[in-house]
């Protein structure tokens, strides 16, 4: 399994194109991430009068790790045997069902907190069915501002990688190797356990660090979800920064989050080992089955309703409110509320049109699949080349996901105020910041699909005498063209939903979907109310058609 | 109303360049650049015709909530990113003043302002508009109950109000703060945190924005959620009216104004040390304090004008109320005692 290759290169050619792989994704986060960092973590030094005791950040701390390793098990407990339905089943749906499931990721969290409410609240449809069915005169459930609503919410919105970055490799596995063991008397998940699971092992892990990173540095479903009685240590630093304007403290602990973010990296990196299995391209098709037998149908049908109730119910809650009205009038439908959309009924300045809302999220969307594809693939390609740097620079790629959006944005006002580099007047910095998020996942999916192009396929191609661009159009391209769309559309996602707090640079003159939804939230009456179910509703579309059209340039 | 932010929303939001001196043309227009919290809005014929008036652009840089935008000011103190602060209310001003941010401007529509809301003795900043921080409650939930209306303080923790309020967290919500500072000057900063046990004993429900409090727990709103009584604006009943989804005859709530129960914020605009536009920078002031701009801004902020000269829209006037007796609190104890008494409440009620 020795990847040889590489050794019958020269060792100075091998480093010198080593470095040129290098040298964008070290400049872009140097200057885009270290550089504004650094900036703000000087004020721990420079300011560092202020009083805290150990409590005020012992206390987040543990309930960050607590939350976000119940939040990652639960997650992965649902998103591994969907990757698997996804990856080896033929049914009625089935690409309708994928892209559904990815739409959780765009939401803004006060979005996912309405449709929850509409769902799961005191009002919403789940009691009222309980309390008519069962004449109940108080909602039987209450879930909202507790801890399962924050693991719903966390399982909620992250399925969705476990489901892409697992589904993607176990699509790519042979599976002669799964049914070789089947022939030989294995049972099927003695099968799994000893064949499938090992060959999975990497692409797991990977998943299990992104969401375990995304739950810990959870923000917007704390606040909404969880209540005042959670705390985690991004909610923190927001409460030090923002409220308390107590900059110093937001700093320091902001380096005890990226601490942490750098150990998991670095365990997840040697627990993975990066023994990368190489793997021959499959065709199209190939491995997947219609489902047989009573059992397999019967645990189908299960997995599709547990993934509908739990990511797909909710976005119909959302939706279901935007062309409802409830009031003294009674209850009917409409569409008043998309209506309303284009009328500038204040006739205010900041007015915003649904169609440029969604044409600036799209223009943004686009440009930070361009810039973290054109960061994250020379990284990945470097990743694959072995040595100490490498090892660090794997946990390093890693950060921008544990740094605070609250931080970041600040660096950004810091270091980025004088032309050409100015938040003021450079649009361009907001797919700056979205791709910073996306480079983790953007690494994450396409490095390990490099690693596993079997050196054997470059080593014939180069013998029957293709030139190495030839050898890497023919051999690599395929292979890695399906992670690329994978970490295309999380890119894509991430910054259309503006991904948590990354929000911090949005401008008035470019407004966005998500900004339009927070400004009708941020008003009384029910047609606000309506409007901004509307417009997220719009934001559901639009991401829903982009993705499929996504898949469809992939095939 | 300062910070009808959605919390997380961080946005510290950007646009236009403050134009550099030398790429402008003599002959155009000059351009000035105003700095607002996200909840600023206007409607959009008045800017142009004081642009027009002035020949001048004006650029609004959306600077996030009213906290992120002091943060945003102080930080780029010495490279101003704009000419005039519109926003800064009476529990961050302190803040804004030590900091040293602004500078002075005697503006002649002062002398129509009511003394109470001339807070800054050297007018570095002056007053705009003002809110009135107040529980609205849920007309039809009263009135099929039979319930009294509470009508101070004290009668909050009484047992038939049980589990019936909704408030925001002071840590992370400005009308949160604002109805916390209310009882602070009500109980006195001592005993206020008998009050506040008393109160969570009467199950008090908190949540961290006001937007969940509004939309998804109290009763009287769309959402139809448990408590009948939330911690919200005066001027919350009149903006119920005007986005209702079929016309009311009448508000579905209402406010509570009774002495001590409502705290006053008002909000402040200022010139920015280090502008290059004194004279647009002090027009533009005018402007938010003359009788279009303050007549204009009831139905884009929902806020009280300062000039007690301005006509209110017939929604304010029919559906909401204005208390007689607001809490009014000085900014710069606000500024010295708000981290410890914020504190303090975590520990009484959440802890």
């Amino acid at each position: 399994m020795d990847r040889n290759g590489a050794a019958l290169m020269q060792p100075s050619k091998r480093n010198w194109s080593a470095a040129a792989l290098w040298l964008l994704p070290l400049v872009y986060l140097g200057l885009f991430f270290f550089y504004p960092l650094a900036a703000v973590l000087r004020l721990v030094v420079q300011g560092s009068t202020t009083a805290f005791n150990a409590v005020t950040v012992l206390r987040p701390l543990g309930f960050t790790i607590y939350q976000a390793a119940l939040s990652a098990v639960l997650t992965l407990l649902v998103g591994i045997p969907a990757a698997g339905m996804f990856a080896r089943f033929e049914f009625p749906g089935k690409r309708f069902l994928r892209a559904l499931t990815t739409l959780p990721f765009i939401l803004p969290t006060v979005v996912v907190a309405a449709a929850f409410n509409a769902l799961i609240g005191p009002n919403g449809w789940l009691n009222q069915g309980l309390m008519a069915v069962f004449q109940l005169t108080e909602p039987p459930i209450q879930l909202l501002n507790t801890l399962p609503a924050i693991l719903i919410a966390h399982v909620f919105y992250n399925t969705t990688v476990v489901i892409r970055l697992v589904g993607s490799a176990w699509t790519q596995l042979d599976p002669r190797l799964g049914q070789a063991a089947r022939v030989l008397g294995a049972a099927p998940l003695r099968a799994f356990r000893e064949v499938t699971f090992p060959l999975l092992r990497p692409s797991i892990l990977a998943a299990a660090l992104l969401v375990f990173l995304f739950d810990f540095t959870s923000f917007g479903v704390i606040l909404m979800l969880g209540g005042p009685r959670f705390s985690t240590l991004e909610v923190e630093i927001y409460l030090q920064a923002v409220q308390m304007l107590n900059l110093p403290l937001a700093a320091l602990l902001s380096i005890i989050q990226l601490g942490c973010t750098l150990g998991l990296a670095i365990l997840s990196n040697r627990l993975s080992g990066q023994n990368y299995i190489p793997l021959t391209p499959r065709l199209k098709g190939e491995g997947t089955s219609r489902p047989e037998g009573v059992g397999q149908k019967a645990a189908l049908v299960g997995l599709g309703l547990l993934l509908l109730s739990l990511l797909v119910l909710p976005l119909m809650a959302l939706a279901a409110r935007s062309v409802i009205i409830h009031d003294t009038g009674g209850t009917r439908l409409t569409l008043d509320f998309f209506s309303e959309l284009f009328i500038n009924r204040r006739q205010s300045l900041f007015y915003v049109p649904p169609v440029v809302a969604a044409r600036n999220s799209l223009v943004y969307a686009l440009a930070t699949v361009g810039l973290s594809l054109a960061v994250g693939v020379p990284a990945s390609a470097a990743l694959n080349r072995r040595g100490g740097f490498t090892r660090v620079m794997d946990a390093v790629l890693m950060l921008p996901l544990g740094a605070s959006a609250v931080t970041l944005g600040l660096g950004f006002l810091i270091v980025f105020n004088q032309p050409p580099l100015d938040v003021s007047s450079s649009p361009w910095l907001i797919p700056v910041a979205h791709s910073l998020v996306a480079l983790p996942l953007v690494v994450r999916t396409v490095q390990p699909a490099m690693a596993s192009i079997p050196e054997n396929l470059r080593q014939s191609a180069a013998l029957l005498g293709a030139q190495p661009l030839r050898v890497w159009w023919e051999v690599d391209r395929p292979i890695i063209t399906r992670a690329v769309l994978v970490s295309a559309i999380f890119a894509f996602t991430i910054s259309l939903g503006e991904f948590g707090a990354t929000s911090f640079l949005s401008r008035p003159d470019m407004p966005t979907l998500p900004v339009a939804i927070y400004s009708f939230l941020s008003q009384p009456g029910a047609f606000n109310y309506g409007q901004a179910m509307a417009m997220a509703t719009v934001l559901l579309a639009v991401c829903g058609c982009s993705i499929v059209l996504m898949e469809r340039l992939g095939d | 109303m300062v910070t009808w932010m959605v919390i997380f929303m961080l946005a510290l939001s950007a646009c236009g360049t403050p134009a550099p001196a030398m790429t402008s043309t003599p002959a155009g227009p000059e351009e000035l650049t105003v700095m607002v919290h996200d909840s600023f809005s206007v409607t959009e014929q008045l800017v142009k015709d004081f642009e027009a008036q002035n020949n001048v652009k004006v650029t609004f840089l959306k600077a996030g909530d009213a906290g992120s935008m002091i943060n945003r000011a102080v930080l780029s103190k010495n490279a101003p990113l704009a000419d005039v602060l519109y926003g800064v209310d009476n529990t961050f001003l302190s803040r804004a003043l030590n900091e040293d941010i602004f500078e002075s401007y005697d503006a002649p529509a002062l002398a129509q302002i009511p003394a109470s809301f001339k807070v800054d003795s050297q007018n570095r900043v002056l007053p705009v508009d003002y809110g009135d921080v107040c529980l609205n409650y849920d007309k039809a939930y009263f009135s099929e109950k039979g319930l009294v209306l509470p009508e101070s303080l004290e009668e909050l923790t009484k047992p038939e109000y049980k589990g019936l309020l909704v408030m925001e967290n002071p840590a992370t919500s400005s009308p949160g703060l604002a109805f916390l500072l209310a009882t602070i000057a009500h109980f006195g900063p001592d005993e206020v945190w008998n009050y506040w046990a008393a109160l969570r004993d009467n199950d008090l429900v908190v949540v961290n924005d006001w937007s969940t409090a509004y939309s998804v727990n109290f009763s009287g709103s769309s959402g139809k959620g448990q408590q009948p009584l939330v911690v919200s604006y005066g001027s919350s009943p009149a903006v119920e009216v005007v986005y209702a989804t079929s016309p009311v005859a009448d508000a579905p709530t209402a406010p509570i104004v009774a002495a001590d129960m409502c705290f006053r914020q008002i909000e402040f605009v200022g010139i920015l040390k280090g502008t290059s536009h004194r004279a647009l920078a002090e027009k533009f002031v005018d402007f938010m304090l003359s009788t279009s701009f303050q007549e204009d801004m009831p139905l884009q902020m929902y806020v009280y004008p300062v000039d007690p000269a301005a006509k209110l829209p017939e929604v304010f006037t029919k559906y909401s109320e204005i208390p007689v007796q607001p809490v009014l609190m000085p900014p710069d104890i606000i500024n010295a005692n708000r981290d410890s008494w914020i504190q303090k409440w975590t520990e009484t009620v959440l802890r």
